[in-house]
């Protein structure tokens, strides 16, 4: 088999909506991914930097409340503190609202998918109520202009971005022998958090040909990446480790520390072999297969190196695949695309979804994500969402999708369709027999349609 | 289980368990051993930074009233432990649990975690077990218990509530519930969702369990009554407001299966970060704590309790002076929990460090003189009798079990 529009929009993308044609082509899908990005603007979310005044204010306030000298002060400081909190809050709330959409309503569904599959290849969480709001601010900065370039540059992008620094320790790492250290040693020292999961996790993998040598090279390199709220990502010198640094046999840098050899490592790493297939394994098991076809993952390394790291390439060889389409629908949705890809069979209007309260996103959205298992952006450590399907298929995680199959439909459009036409806008028009028999032996709508979205054939893609 | 939960229909199984299914036989089958171990075996983290000298208040040291002149002005003799230590009010009813030895406590505890004190970086420290962040987590120290011993099932241990837990989290098998899922559905709808999975061996093994589950922790999945009755329960399945007595509902649940086969079963309890007006507001968060652990006993029954051990821990204690906002800020050193008919209670364990401003940690914290792992390593020891250099290299990487503190009976 090669393309099929509605396995295109299934598996490659988040599923069938009677409301959006699927894509008729690969070519079609492949421009979808570098052409405008009609989503973003449809459903914008802000860069970090607009964040940086409100940022600045929040570290401002908590200096203020360590000096306050009377009661009424620290009261004071306390309650615009908590304010500004609670705008964060908001901020949250919204841009998961937005990213939800995005993947709702988009046409280009494959570039969603690949926005949400580099997201989490590249995972950061916030650390406090405030970072907590801003990882899509991070997705929107780093991630999403660099669907469909290079490797080596969505790295880039990502090791500098303040999100990960925050995220992974960075900002604290010093230098030993570093100017700051000098002056002020006390507690301060090397952290390796960044170098080791950019070498385990997010370019050779785990198993890769690297020592706790390259570990603590790599993180002396790294040294005077910083961020500072008011002006974002900072390369602070007086933190550097005098170098040079030998990373996998290779020399980077001289006496002082130089942003320039902190690119030049990652790139080099961002073209290394075994980055090369740890990058393409992890992106057929994704759209394809738990067990990928070494064949596959052959031609996706090949195709690589070929291009060092050129992502379009990537996905038009894993698209050009017959394997990419042959094998049977049996990766499991998580519970994000599997609530986003209800809302695409149901149709739910944007306008609904964006006009619902925090009460309703709250029970509707975030508390059903968390009893599923997969609480929104907040993945328990850097190597993100699990891939294999079993993680997903827990008593736990099938009670909550039940639970939402059964009350989320008739919450968001007042009355659920009519399950004989709804098992056909979800599933295409050839709907496996049990499941379209079930739909219209449902005792009512509401059952029809819940037994629809638990099918095996809506779960798995 | 698996083999004889497919075995039979969906509705079958779950028309066949009755509202108080805890013990039913079809989530207790007899054609197994009942696990690797006979005592229990409960784990609570407390999230948010728990103040261990509001909880447990030295009243015996003369520094304490003063720096604490709003939060420890209620201090009159009553929920008096041994002298020194008194309770909070809000734990008053606990105090049978104390006479009767069943409820106990080890102060000026932490773990290794010291100066950031971030509540993120502390949970994750607290349930990876491990002494630093710095190589990066694995997973979760009560799933390491559990790799390699023989026996151990996918019911031994429970992980209980809608968060994940990456104290549970690893390579061994480990169940996860929350009775907050509540699943309302006709025997039709059960009967077509069947249907639908018969191809699907996997799913369909986790539908049924889910359904059993379901039914045993509360409302029966399939109700009795009309269609709107049905839409009722499912409205009030979907009610936040559940959530105010969601931790009742995991005790609950917790206790019917360590009645079954469960040995160990982890959950946590939160809202303990009382920056401001803490008198006010620790009192919910301690109340639900006691409710939790009374109801605990009365589930397990007496046999049962007497077999069980709980301990709970927070990823940091709070600082000594109270704050400008009647609250108090992250600190150190805390207090853990210690409950059960196991426990050798009725007793305060560890040494006093004094709380004059030589004797805190950083001028500022209640100086830490134990490593609060060290105590769930010897409940876990004396529990389940583990060996002791794999509590210390493997368990607990790095910590030292030294002499035998004697908690459990």
């Amino acid at each position: 088999m090669a393309f099929d529009p509605i396995r295109a929009e299934i598996r490659f993308g988040y599923g069938l909506s009677p409301e959006i044609s699927p894509p008729s082509s690969v070519a079609e899908m492949l421009s979808g991914v570098s052409g405008p990005d009609k989503m973003a603007d449809a459903f914008p979310v802000e860069s970090m930097q607009f964040f940086s005044g409100k940022l600045t204010q929040q570290v401002e306030l908590a200096r203020a409340l360590r000096k306050a000298k009377t009661e009424e002060e620290s009261f004071e400081i306390t309650e615009t503190s908590q304010e500004l909190r609670r705008e964060f809050y908001v901020y949250r709330r919204e841009f998961m609202a937005q990213s939800i959409l995005r993947r709702t309503h988009s046409a280009t569904a494959f570039r969603e998918r690949l926005a949400a599959f580099w997201s989490d290849h590249f995972t950061v969480v916030g650390k406090n109520s405030f970072y907590k709001a801003l990882v899509d601010t991070y997705s929107e900065d780093a991630i999403r202009p660099n669907l469909s370039g290079r490797f080596e540059d969505m790295l880039i992008a990502v090791v500098t971005h303040p999100m990960m620094l925050l995220y992974l320790d960075q900002r604290q790492s010093v230098g030993p022998n570093s100017l700051l250290a000098e002056k002020r040693g006390k507690g301060r020292g090397l952290n390796e958090n960044l170098a080791r999961e950019v070498l385990e996790l997010h370019t050779l993998g785990v198993d890769g040909p690297y020592s706790q040598t390259d570990v603590r090279e790599l993180a002396e390199l790294f040294t005077g990446l910083d961020y500072r709220q008011d002006k974002g990502f900072h390369f602070a010198r007086g933190k550097t480790e005098p170098g040079p640094e030998t990373v996998l046999g290779k020399v980077y840098g001289q006496e002082k520390g130089r942003l320039k050899d902190i690119l030049a490592v990652l790139r080099d790493l961002a073209r290394h072999p075994v980055t090369a297939r740890h990058i393409s394994s992890k992106l057929v098991m994704h759209f394809v297969s738990d067990d990928p076809d070494p064949s596959l993952v052959d031609r996706l390394t090949a195709a690589y190196l070929d291009t060092d790291g050129d992502l379009s390439a990537l996905y038009a060889t894993l698209l050009e695949a017959p394997q990419a389409w042959d094998a049977p629908l049996a990766n499991m949705k998580p519970p994000q695309d599997f609530i986003i890809s209800s809302l695409r069979a149901l149709a739910v209007p944007a306008e609904t979804f964006a006009g619902l309260n925090a009460r309703d996103m709250r029970r509707l959205v975030t508390a059903p994500l968390q009893k599923m298992g997969q609480p929104w952006n907040e993945p328990l450590g850097p190597d993100g969402w699990p891939e294999e399907d079993g993680v997903w298929i827990s008593p736990q995680g099938m009670a909550a999708r039940l639970q939402w199959a059964m009350f989320a439909p008739g919450a968001l459009l007042g009355v659920e369709p009519d399950p004989r036409e709804f098992v056909v806008n979800a599933l295409g028009a050839d709907a496996p027999a049990d499941i379209t028999f079930a739909a219209g032996a449902a005792e009512n709508r509401r059952e029809g349609v819940a037994v629809v979205l638990m099918s095996p054939t809506f779960q798995r893609r | 289980m698996a083999q004889n939960l497919t075995r039979r229909s969906f509705l079958a199984r779950t028309a066949a368990i009755g509202c108080s299914a805890a013990a039913s036989p079809l989530l207790t089958p007899v054609s197994f051993a009942a696990g690797p171990w006979d005592n229990r075996l409960v784990v609570i983290i407390l999230r948010g930074g728990l103040d261990g000298l509001d909880a447990v208040r030295p009243w015996g040291d003369p520094e304490f009233a003063l720096a604490r002149p709003r939060l420890a002005k209620d201090h009159n003799g009553a929920h008096d432990l041994n002298g020194f230590y008194g309770m909070n009010p809000a734990l008053a009813p606990l105090m049978p649990l104390w006479q009767a030895g069943e409820l106990g406590f080890a102060h000026a505890v932490s773990q290794p975690y010291r100066e950031k004190r971030s509540h993120f970086d502390g949970q994750d420290l607290l349930e990876a077990g491990i002494p630093t962040l710095k190589d990066g987590i694995k997973d979760g120290w009560l799933n390491r218990m559990l790799q390699d011993i023989p026996g151990v099932r996918a019911d031994t241990a429970f992980s209980i509530g809608s968060e994940n837990m990456l104290l549970a989290q690893g390579a061994a098998p480990v169940s996860s519930w929350s009775p907050d899922v509540d699943v309302t559905m006709s025997a039709q709808g059960v009967r077509l969702l069947e249907l639908t999975m018969k191809t699907d061996p996997a799913l369909a093994e986790a539908m049924a369990q889910a359904l059993v589950l379901a039914d045993s922790d509360g409302d029966g999945v399939v109700p009795d009554g009309s269609d709107d009755d049905m839409m009722a329960m499912m409205q009030s399945n979907m009610k936040p407001q559940n959530a105010r007595k969601s931790h009742l509902r995991i005790a609950d649940f917790a206790a019917a299966q360590l009645v079954a086969d469960t040995r160990i079963v982890s959950f946590s309890l939160g809202g303990w970060d009382t920056h401001a007006n803490q008198t006010a507001r620790i009192k919910g968060p301690l109340s639900n704590l006691a409710d939790v652990l009374l109801r605990l006993k009365e589930g397990c029954g007496q046999s049962v309790w007497a077999r069980t051990t709980v301990v709970a821990m927070t990823e940091f204690g709070r600082t000594v002076r109270e704050n400008g906002t009647k609250g108090t800020d992250h600190g150190t050193g805390g207090v853990m929990i210690m409950a059960g008919g196991a426990l050798r209670g009725g007793q305060v364990f560890g040494q006093w460090p004094g709380l004059a401003e030589a004797d805190l940690y950083d001028r500022r914290d209640l100086m830490p003189l134990d490593d609060v792992r060290r105590y769930a390593a010897w409940a876990i020891r004396s529990s389940f009798g583990l060996d002791r250099a794999r509590l210390e290299n493997h368990i607990f990487p790095g910590i030292e079990l030294g002499d035998d503190p004697n908690m459990l009976l």
